[in-house]
């Protein structure tokens, strides 16, 4: 079935449910800021948060308390230090525990790639003589069954719903993303579902040197959003607005400027 | 120029590790002071110099100083952009890279590095990013080096949390581990240069940078600090090298270089 082009709240209505695993991939590039915004303005709770880089848009959904748990490998405001929000949760419990499922980048990459291959577990060279496996249930040591050398093997992620921002749709739902592509095909691929949204729905895609091109019969639902990306970029229609991601460390770092950050979104009629 | 400013102790350390990138390596690279260091060695001595940022961006060479390891510019700039399995999968685990950089919040007299956490794991005082690219870097490059302030709180007796190893416990442990790189070859501070020492893989000083001494650096580290025999004064920054740091630096809109593999 073809994927569908949905306003991008009746998408993530659609898409997200309390208690989902949810992951909005997109590394440092593409980052899917206005559909995490939805989901806090959705009210969505109890949701295990899956990401590389939880970046601003997990630390958003997670002071907005709509996140029970986090699946993650680098939790930092890149460029700018802490993310605040992740901080105040892990540390003090605030607004709610959160359960945290730590991994490094190459375990997450290797997780979401053994799920989009429709595999058990992935292995790789990693984690040895860390302190990593002791506190991650998903990491463990297993023997080459040819060589008897000792590996890490990562179980593959379980995703209900992947969201990614990408440049462009046709009318048929197919996808098109290029520049720093990520991890972002192998995300929609490990998920029983998908949203994209997009900067621009075009006629017809033009294949672009190293684009990635999702099928629309491999995603659920297009969402038209442009600008969806701020303040991250979409490669050839925004530049990074590091100014906000810059902002957002003083934002994030107070209870109560978060609180009315939080109130100025859900009361926008425009996302923030 | 006849006038000579004397180089900051940040400057002289970005400088100190730039040195140690040679024409033709290919070097994995992290935002802050790792990617400065790589730009600068790029633009002095190693024209040739091959930045590999985790972003999936592969031969990159950015007219400015990328505000993150995703900045468009490195992939505007870049030989080939993959995804982020093959970078970690094809290009570091397989032992494509030279050199990695790596930071952390704690090392200790072996190398190992902390960015997890500072206090307990489950009730940690401070919660830091984690892990990143930095295990498997740390694993898998054929040298890895280290580049952080040296304070009495970052160079510490015992690590909260390893996130990666550098020498383990000692000689062997690497090799014991299935680490198929070499380990940490350097450890540059903004006080001075710490080497392992070939038997022991214990860290020992080398290199005292132009304004530090001694009596300040043993104060700086957690454990009775081993000197070598041979132990130099570094060269001071040369002008030409500060001139293009500078220019460098301004290239950069952002107020601070902060977090290390960003």
């Amino acid at each position: 079935m073809r994927a569908r082009i949905l306003p991008l709240a009746e998408a993530v209505r659609e898409l997200v449910h309390d208690g989902d695993t949810v992951a909005l991939e997109g590394f440092t590039h593409l980052i899917p800021m206005a559909a995490g915004q939805e989901i806090i303005r959705q009210g969505r709770r109890d949701l295990t948060l899956v990401r590389m880089t939880p970046d601003i848009v997990y630390d958003q959904l997670i002071g907005a308390g709509c996140a029970r748990k986090l699946v993650f490998s680098w939790g930092g405001n890149p460029g700018v230090g802490s993310l605040h929000r992740f901080r105040d949760a892990i540390e003090h419990g605030w607004p709610g525990p959160l359960e945290i499922e730590e991994h490094s980048h190459a375990g997450m990459a290797n997780r979401f790639v053994a799920a989009a291959s429709g595999l058990p577990l992935a292995l790789l060279r990693g984690y040895s003589g860390t302190d990593l496996a002791a506190h991650t249930d998903t990491i463990r040591t297993v023997t080459d069954p040819f060589s008897g050398e000792a590996l890490a093997a990562v179980s593959a992620l379980d995703v209900d719903t992947t969201i990614i921002h990408a440049q462009q749709a046709d009318r048929a739902g197919n996808v098109q993303l290029w520049g720093i592509v990520g991890i972002q095909k192998e995300a929609v691929l490990a998920a029983r579902r998908s949203l994209v949204t997009v900067e621009e729905v075009v006629d017809r895609i033009e294949p672009r040197p190293g684009g990635v091109v999702l099928p629309g019969w491999a995603v659920t639902a297009v969402a038209h959003v442009p600008g969806g990306a701020h303040p991250s970029y979409a490669h050839g229609y925004s530049e990074r607005d590091n100014d906000y991601y810059r902002a957002w460390d003083a934002i994030s770092r107070d209870r109560g400027r978060f609180g009315e950050w939080l109130t100025g979104l859900r009361t926008a009629t425009v996302p923030a | 120029m006849t006038t000579t400013v004397a180089a900051t102790a940040e400057e002289t350390m970005v400088v100190a590790a730039a040195r140690e990138l040679h024409d033709g390596q290919v070097c994995f690279v992290g935002i802050g002071t790792p990617s400065t260091a790589a730009n600068l060695a790029l633009r002095t001595h190693a024209p040739d110099l091959v930045l590999v940022y985790e972003s999936g961006t592969l031969g990159a060479s950015p007219d400015r100083l990328p505000l993150s390891i995703g900045d468009g510019v490195l992939a505007e700039t870049a030989d080939a952009v993959v995804s982020i399995p093959e970078v970690f999968n094809y290009w570091l685990q397989a032992g494509r890279v030279d050199v990695g950089f790596l930071g952390g919040a704690q090392l200790d007299r072996f190398a190992n590095l902390n960015t997890t956490v500072i206090g307990a794991y489950d009730a940690p005082s401070v919660r830091l990013p984690g892990a990143g690219g930095a295990p498997e870097i740390a694993a898998s490059c054929r040298e890895t080096l280290i580049v952080m302030k040296q304070t009495r709180r970052s160079f510490v007796a015992e690590l909260d949390f390893v996130t990666s190893v550098g020498h383990g416990r000692g000689p062997g442990d690497r090799e014991r581990l299935g680490l198929r790189g070499g380990g940490p070859s350097k450890v540059i501070t903004d006080l001075g240069v710490l080497e392992p020492d070939p038997t022991t893989r214990e860290l020992v000083l080398t290199s005292v940078h132009p304004g530090a001494d001694l009596a300040g650096i043993r104060d700086a580290t957690g454990w009775p600090l081993r000197v070598a025999d041979d132990c130099g004064v570094t060269p001071p920054p040369t002008e030409g090298e500060l001139t293009v740091l500078h220019a460098l630096l301004a290239t950069q809109s952002t107020d601070q270089p902060a977090a290390d593999q960003g």
